[in-house]
């Protein structure tokens, strides 16, 4: 369980974090959406402990992350950044962070074994490739058998097989009871993994919902009309909540009722159809109008550079 | 690649139960601390070199002494100090043992290793009392292990002229062994200062200017302020110790001159340790 309440960061007069509030429930992956410096690492190293909130509250599993007696038997984390010394050897160190804890040399083999890193374990790390630094990662997260998983972007670097293993290892650890919160800025990549949505941009939460509801949402917005009657059906549709667009001759898209009610005015009304369809957005459009506002690094539109 | 990832089975993070007493103390932090000490390369050739300058200088200094010996003038050999000739790799030691004690904590910094360790012990003060705590026990041993041998080595050459001294003469253990002490010190200050500046480059420029330039900047000081400036500089206080004949007053005494220099590793330890708490990983 996870618990942000009000959580603000500011880096001198940058805003990293503006008032964000959720909870990451256990027992389900909790995706952790937002195009990129929207604030997901600032959010984690929050949760981790490693940055100071400058107002608000952030605790894991109801206490701050660091007034856990045992931290990595509570949380376990894969940052952003790797953070891992390139001249250790992944066994030491996993031996090395086990060892602040009294966690037993089995419990690193294991967890070696578990991200199938054995064939490297003794070969430094800073000779890894991207997705074995993935897998280390994972590894030290596992490390503890935490009731708290934070893991940052952790299918980056992977390869196909790799990024499989995650999402297997991501629902796997969530119907185990636990508490999964994973970070991308993919919504294909969430799609798949993740029960529960959380999105973000500039800092400030955009949505809190279920995946299933997302899903909706973004496939049932807009209905696809084909009608030799195209203008009186548009003057019959009209509504406040309503708008429709002629895309083409005798084509309307409507925005804000379903195909089932448009189908029903039509048939009081005996005009007759050609077409009638739920325009299926995919959900990364979805995400991308969601988020479009808040996209920090955003490329800007040619015509307003161009007035400029 | 491991069977985990080639099968549908879902994996599982947990075979074994933990034992129930999982949790972080400050003995095992320190634990951690010493195995991370000694698995990077980085320690074996800083030791290396903290050895090989000890006693390699010893033996270069004194063979280079005593062949010059008989050709000295009177008023050379009037300066001849047998305990400072065979200690002279102090010096380039302690080069070896400050950008030791300045890794032991960017070298974290760096990498990005150091949200490792402050995510295993976010009460996070274990963190800088194991590093300082591995680092001392561990200098500690060698540089005055490796002083005793320089001692010992380059007074078997000197003896060739019969101009060595004994660990029984006075003022020569005190010096010997505060070799080992001062060049601990000076790794633990560099150990405060990783904690404060953090980047490798800035720290070892910093303990070697408090260390190499300060004193030169001092001589350049008009008299009465350098009499009063001067002593209490760290390198000038803490070198009185490795003098079997200490320089007169107003440089401080030997362990006086020790302590100061002591209080220099302290405030730059204390200072760290106040940082760490307070800023972001």
């Amino acid at each position: 369980m996870i618990e942000v309440v009000g959580a603000t960061k500011r880096y001198g007069d940058r805003v990293a974090v503006d008032d964000l509030t959720f909870t990451v429930k256990p027992g389900i992956v909790t995706g952790f959406l937002g195009p990129n410096g929207a604030g997901k690492s600032t959010t984690m190293r929050m949760i981790m402990g490693l940055d100071a909130p400058t107002g608000g509250d952030v605790r894991v599993n109801g206490k701050h992350y660091a007034e856990h007696t045992a931290p990595l038997r509570e949380v376990g984390a894969l940052l952003e950044a790797r953070a891992v010394h390139t001249g250790r050897s992944a066994y030491n160190h996993l031996r090395a962070m086990a060892l602040t804890h009294g966690i037993p040399r089995s419990r690193v083999d294991e967890v070696i074994d578990l991200v199938g890193l054995g064939d490297v374990a003794r070969k430094r790390v800073g000779g890894f490739s991207l997705g074995m630094g993935q897998r280390l990662g994972v590894a030290v997260a596992l490390l503890g058998d935490p009731a708290t998983l934070v893991l940052d972007e952790p299918v980056n670097g992977l390869d196909p097989e790799g990024v499989r293993w995650i999402r297997h290892l991501l629902r796997s650890l969530a119907a185990e009871g636990r508490t999964v919160f994973v970070s991308s800025h993919l919504m294909s990549e969430m799609a798949l993994t993740a029960d529960h949505l959380i999105i973000i941009g500039k800092g400030r939460l955009i949505a809190n919902t279920p995946m299933a509801e997302f899903t909706e949402q973004a496939s049932g917005k807009v209905v696809r009309v084909r009608t030799e009657d195209s203008a009186r059906l548009r003057e019959l549709l009209a509504g406040p909540e309503v708008s429709v667009t002629a895309v083409e001759r005798g084509v309307l898209e409507v925005h804000g009722l379903s195909s089932t009610a448009i189908g029903l005015v039509a048939r009081d009304n005996a005009i007759a159809l050609d077409e009638l369809t739920p325009v299926v957005a995919s959900l990364e459009e979805a995400f991308m109008d969601l988020t479009k506002d808040a996209v920090e690094f955003g490329v800007h539109d040619d015509t307003e550079r161009k007035a400029s | 690649m491991s069977a985990a990832l080639l099968t549908d089975d879902a994996p599982t993070a947990r075979k074994s139960t933990l034992p129930s007493d999982v949790r972080v103390t400050l003995p095992r932090v320190v634990r951690s601390e010493w195995l991370k000490f000694w698995s990077l390369r980085s320690s074996y050739f800083s030791i290396a070199g903290m050895v090989v300058a000890m006693i390699g200088l010893s033996v270069l200094v004194s063979t280079v002494t005593s062949s010059h010996w008989t050709r000295m003038k009177p008023a050379q050999q009037a300066r001849f100090d047998p305990t400072a000739v065979s200690l002279r790799g102090y010096f380039l030691a302690q080069l070896v043992v400050g950008v030791l004690g300045v890794l032991v904590v960017t070298g974290e910094y760096g990498t990005g290793m150091i949200r490792s360790s402050v995510s295993a012990a976010p009460r996070r003060l274990p963190v800088l009392i194991g590093k300082a705590a591995v680092f001392a026990v561990i200098t500690v041993l060698v540089t005055t292990v490796a002083a005793v041998v320089a001692f010992l080595v380059g007074q078997q050459i000197l003896s060739s002229q019969h101009i060595e001294t004994t660990l029984g003469a006075a003022g020569v253990t005190r010096a010997v062994l505060g070799t080992g002490f001062y060049l601990t010190v000076v790794g633990l200050l560099g150990t405060g200062i990783g904690f404060i500046v953090r980047s490798t480059a800035g720290s070892i420029a910093t303990l070697f200017g408090l260390l190499l330039v300060l004193p030169v900047l001092g001589e350049a000081l008009p008299p009465d302020w350098a009499d009063k400036i001067n002593p209490y500089l760290p390198s000038n206080a803490g070198q009185q110790l490795l003098e079997a004949h200490p320089a007169p007053a107003p440089m401080l005494g030997p362990w006086a001159g020790f302590a100061v220099f002591c209080g220099y590793a302290v405030v730059a330890l204390v200072v760290g340790a106040v940082l760490l708490k307070r800023r972001d990983a």
